[in-house]
């Protein structure tokens, strides 16, 4: 497999965003990490993960849709789309890579998200193979293998390089764009810390979590469980788990007047807000409970029923570690799943 | 790029009807005259007054009209109130259609069909109303009961009174909540209403109103004989792409911009009851 020497990724980094735009994780002066556009210099954080996800590159926060000029009665609509520049993720986790493909469910089905779609053909996935999984990771349950992890190229490391595995053509048209700084590289060591991993992987505390009890055939008896009202009963709708979540793909129109034209918008929205659903007459969602169980009904037993069984979750443990309430998608599902 | 299904065409008001004191039915045209785009009887649109607001409404116009669509709309918040605002000529922002429609083409044809509306639960009825009449031929009879709280909340009263009631081959029982000056006819609730009616139970039936209204309705044609895969509705809730993407209008699995919103009783008793 083709390598680079650990000591030269800040070379190859200054290569690639030569050509175009690199985000690679970095630390924060918090020591935590988030994506930033790279410069010559940067160095790529040693975090498991970043506190945000990556949808941001391809569904950001907010975005705006269309501009409107209004002159009397008449409109005139104005499409704002440009086609996006290139540019490379890098660092990306299995869970993260595996968001992608099912927000790509969502928005690639017809009629296909123009906004997302541009970006997603412009992007190049580098996902990273994870080596110290954390306390809070649960991926293993989705059926995703953290030590080699989707995305148009997986990067391993032993410690000392950096291995690339095209897992596609985008990949590979990436590994030939950089294949003059790359070396060949024996892969014995990554077999070794691959193994090393995976035993990991079995000790941490969520390593049997089990999906058995979801999926799309649970429909009502999961909606009706008794269990909601106990579970949602803490929730103070603060809506951080929808923002840190990686599939969490909800999102409200708005429109803007700057004074000289409108501006529609669209931004991230949360299925755990109050106005969510509310209309002149009424609301269907009219208490904390029922907001809160749509969330998880939603992940574990709506999207796989619409979607072949595959989860609406990753299991990269965001809402875990950040929920102010430390109620989490994990206790839900070990709730419901007990008789 | 290709076109965006959330980037709008443009709509103009070419006519405006106050149908009752707080419904209007507004005209809406290409602005090169036409319609602005085809539709089939219980399909919605989003019309938008930029830096207002997005609203999906039901097209209440009748496919078979070639020349305009048409949308009766109730003021009861911020969007609506800014569209009652509106004079003839101001042009808005349309987009769609969305969502499926009535089973005019295929399981109501032949049938004899029941309409039963509440207030302006007419008008997503209205279309499909519209369509069988220019399509007489491929349906039986034709029952239409509309209920609203006074004569002066029907809505459309004056077509209803100068053409459905006018054609012999359709049977109009009207009926208000309340006995009002002026008013010889019938006097209750739709959903008794209804059941004095007795209609026959090889009806096929299409109900719309207040959800309030639209239970019991169900609740007494049961009672009638009628089983629940005789019974489309149509659903409303909040929602902003129309596209199944936004996340707001499901009911379990189904959004009800896309995978409504019309849907069968028996279809809807599957889903949790949470609209």
């Amino acid at each position: 497999m083709l390598k680079i020497s650990a000591d030269k990724l800040n070379s190859l980094f200054d290569a690639v965003s030569a050509k175009q735009s690199l985000y690679i994780p970095v630390d924060r002066e918090s020591g935590s990490a988030e994506y930033r556009k790279y410069k010559s210099g940067m160095e790529m954080s040693k975090c498991l993960n970043t506190v945000r996800s990556a949808k941001d590159f391809f569904f950001p926060q907010t975005e705006n849709l269309a501009d409107f000029k209004m002159n009397g009665k008449n409109i005139e609509v104005i499409d704002v789309r440009e086609e996006c520049e290139d540019f490379v993720i890098f660092g990306v986790r299995a869970c993260d890579a595996r968001s992608f493909t099912i927000l790509d469910k969502v928005f690639l089905a017809e009629p296909v998200d123009s906004y997302y779609k541009n970006r997603r053909e412009h992007g190049t996935v580098v996902t990273m193979a994870c080596t110290r999984p954390a306390e809070t990771c649960f991926c293993t349950a989705f059926d995703i293998d953290p030590t080699s992890p989707e995305g148009d190229v997986a990067v391993f490391s032993d410690g000392e390089s950096y291995f690339f595995k095209p897992n596609n053509d985008k990949g590979q048209a990436f590994i030939d764009s950089i294949a003059d700084m790359l070396e060949d590289g024996d892969t014995a060591e990554l077999a070794q810390v691959q193994s090393n991993t995976r035993k990991i992987m079995q000790m941490l505390p969520l390593a049997n979590l089990s999906t058995d009890s979801f999926g799309g055939e649970k429909l009502m008896e999961h909606f009706n469980s008794e269990k909601w009202a106990n579970l949602s009963e803490s929730c103070i709708g603060c809506g951080t788990c929808t923002f840190v979540c990686p599939t969490c793909q909800c999102y409200d129109i708005r429109d803007f007047d700057t004074g000289n034209g409108i501006k529609r918008f669209r931004c991230w929205d949360s299925c755990m807000y109050s106005d969510f659903t509310k209309m002149a007459h009424g609301n269907p969602r009219n208490t904390q409970l029922e907001r809160f169980r749509q969330r998880f009904m939603h992940k574990l037993v709506y999207f796989p029923a619409n979607n072949n069984g595959e989860f609406g979750c990753v299991g990269c443990g965001r809402c875990l570690a950040k929920c102010p309430v430390s109620m989490n998608i994990v206790k839900v599902m070990k709730a419901l799943e007990e008789k | 790029m290709n076109n965006d299904t959330l980037i709008p065409l443009i709509g103009v008001i070419t006519d405006i009807r106050q149908d009752t004191p707080d419904v209007k039915t507004f005209r809406v045209n290409a602005v090169d005259g036409g319609k602005v785009f085809e539709h089939m009887p219980g399909q919605c649109a989003m019309l938008s007054i930029p830096g207002v607001g997005e609203g999906m409404f039901s097209i209440t116009s009748s496919p078979t009209n070639k020349e305009y669509m048409e949308f009766s709309i109730k003021k009861c918040g911020c969007l609506t109130t800014w569209l009652h605002a509106m004079d003839i000529g101001q042009q808005i922002t349309i987009r769609g259609p969305y969502g499926n429609h009535f089973p005019v083409e295929n399981e109501l044809k032949g049938k004899d069909l029941l309409f039963i509306a509440g207030g302006i639960g007419l008008a997503p009825l209205r279309s499909v109303i519209n369509y069988v009449r220019d399509n007489r031929a491929d349906y039986g009879e034709i029952q239409i009961v509309y209920g609203s709280r006074s004569k002066d909340d029907l809505v459309d009263y004056q077509e209803i009174i100068d053409e459905w009631q006018k054609d012999p081959d359709i049977q109009v029982n009207l009926t208000i909540d309340n006995p009002q000056e002026g008013w010889d006819g019938h006097v209750g609730f739709v959903p008794n209403y209804v059941k004095e009616l007795n209609p026959s139970t090889n009806k096929t039936v299409l109900v719309c109103g207040p959800p309030i209204m639209i239970k019991f309705t169900l609740a007494g044609l049961k009672e009638l004989g009628f089983t629940e895969t005789q019974v489309y509705t149509t659903m409303e809730l909040r929602m902003k792409c129309g596209v199944g993407k936004c996340g707001r209008c499901n009911i379990g699995n189904k959004y009800v911009c896309k995978d409504g919103p019309v849907f069968r009783f028996d279809q809807l008793g599957e889903l949790p009851d949470e609209y």
